[in-house]
């Protein structure tokens, strides 16, 4: 295992496998997987998440722009999920992907403990800053999402 | 104001005080950054995430036990994440906690006055962030 450039970590009052289901089911991720203080519209990542299927990090929006792609590497419901994450131009080139990596584990009191995981960023430097201030969006909207029901609410802009 | 629980107080461990114990205890976000040390690390790891304590202590001015103590808070405030690779323990910034905060009592103000009146403060503070 390479140094990680990124661990963050988040505790939520919920079940491993409602956590599980909000990373693999684009239903609910769309509630959740965007910035509400950007223009930016929803994301959805899609595959069958079979380990070696390829998965697509997608806008919700009429032309389904393809933002990030990447392949599955481990799936261990609900536990542990492991992806690989590049640009569209770079998805033949393994040498170009980072890799995520999802550790869901219960903490107990009700709680689980997320910790989200980005090794190899050092290969695309730009990237590196998008996801600096990315992944602390997607995870307090995340635990909003699951600890409340409710998503965070769209900027006025954004609609 | 919460107080803190005592020792022989384990065996009345009411839903309050589980509660307070919770890592997500936005009480202990603010207590750990109440400290301009505790601070200085976030700083640091925001420089360079992912740090061992011995290159921590090279730019802190202080015993590497007073160190550790710190670095302990901010863990249990989620403010600091901790990796093992081998036998090294690897400090990493989760800026997670803060950004729910900044939702909370932020987010929810209007931004961009918000960004006018920092502006304005800025330039008549001639550019000095510190001076606050």
């Amino acid at each position: 295992m390479t140094k990680p450039s990124f661990v963050y970590v988040t505790y939520i009052a919920t079940t491993p496998e409602k956590v599980w289901r909000a990373l693999v089911d684009t239903n609910v991720m769309r509630q959740y997987w965007a910035d509400p203080t950007d223009d930016d519209p929803a994301h959805e990542n899609v595959s069958d998440w079979k380990v070696g299927s390829q998965w697509e990090h997608r806008r919700v929006d009429d032309a389904c722009t393809v933002d990030i792609v990447g392949k599955v590497l481990e799936n261990i419901p609900p536990r542990r999920l492991v992806i690989t994450w590049a640009r569209p131009k770079d998805a033949g080139e393994d040498s170009k992907h980072s890799r995520v990596t999802f550790d869901i584990e219960p903490h107990g009191d009700g709680l689980i403990r997320l910790t989200v995981t980005h090794e190899d960023l050092e290969r695309d430097p730009k990237m590196l800053e998008g996801i600096s201030s990315g992944w602390p969006k997607v995870l307090s909207n995340l635990k909003t999402l699951l600890e409340t029901g409710r998503a965070l609410p769209r900027s006025p802009s954004a609609t | 104001m919460k107080v803190l629980p005592l020792r022989g107080r384990v065996q009345r461990d009411t839903a309050e005080e589980r509660k307070s114990s919770s890592p997500t205890d936005v009480d202990k976000v603010f207590k750990a950054l109440a400290d301009p040390t505790r601070r200085g690390l976030l700083d640091l790891l925001h420089r360079e995430n992912g740090q061992t304590l011995t290159a921590l202590c090279e730019h802190m001015d202080m015993t590497r036990q007073a160190v550790t103590q710190h670095l302990q808070q901010l863990e249990d405030a989620n403010l600091v994440a901790v990796v093992w690779q081998g036998r090294e323990k690897l400090h990493y910034l989760n800026p997670v906690p803060l950004h729910e905060i900044h939702e909370r009592w932020i987010e929810k103000f209007e931004r961009s006055r918000l960004g006018a009146l920092r502006d304005l403060k800025k330039r008549l503070e001639g550019d000095d962030d510190d001076k606050t």
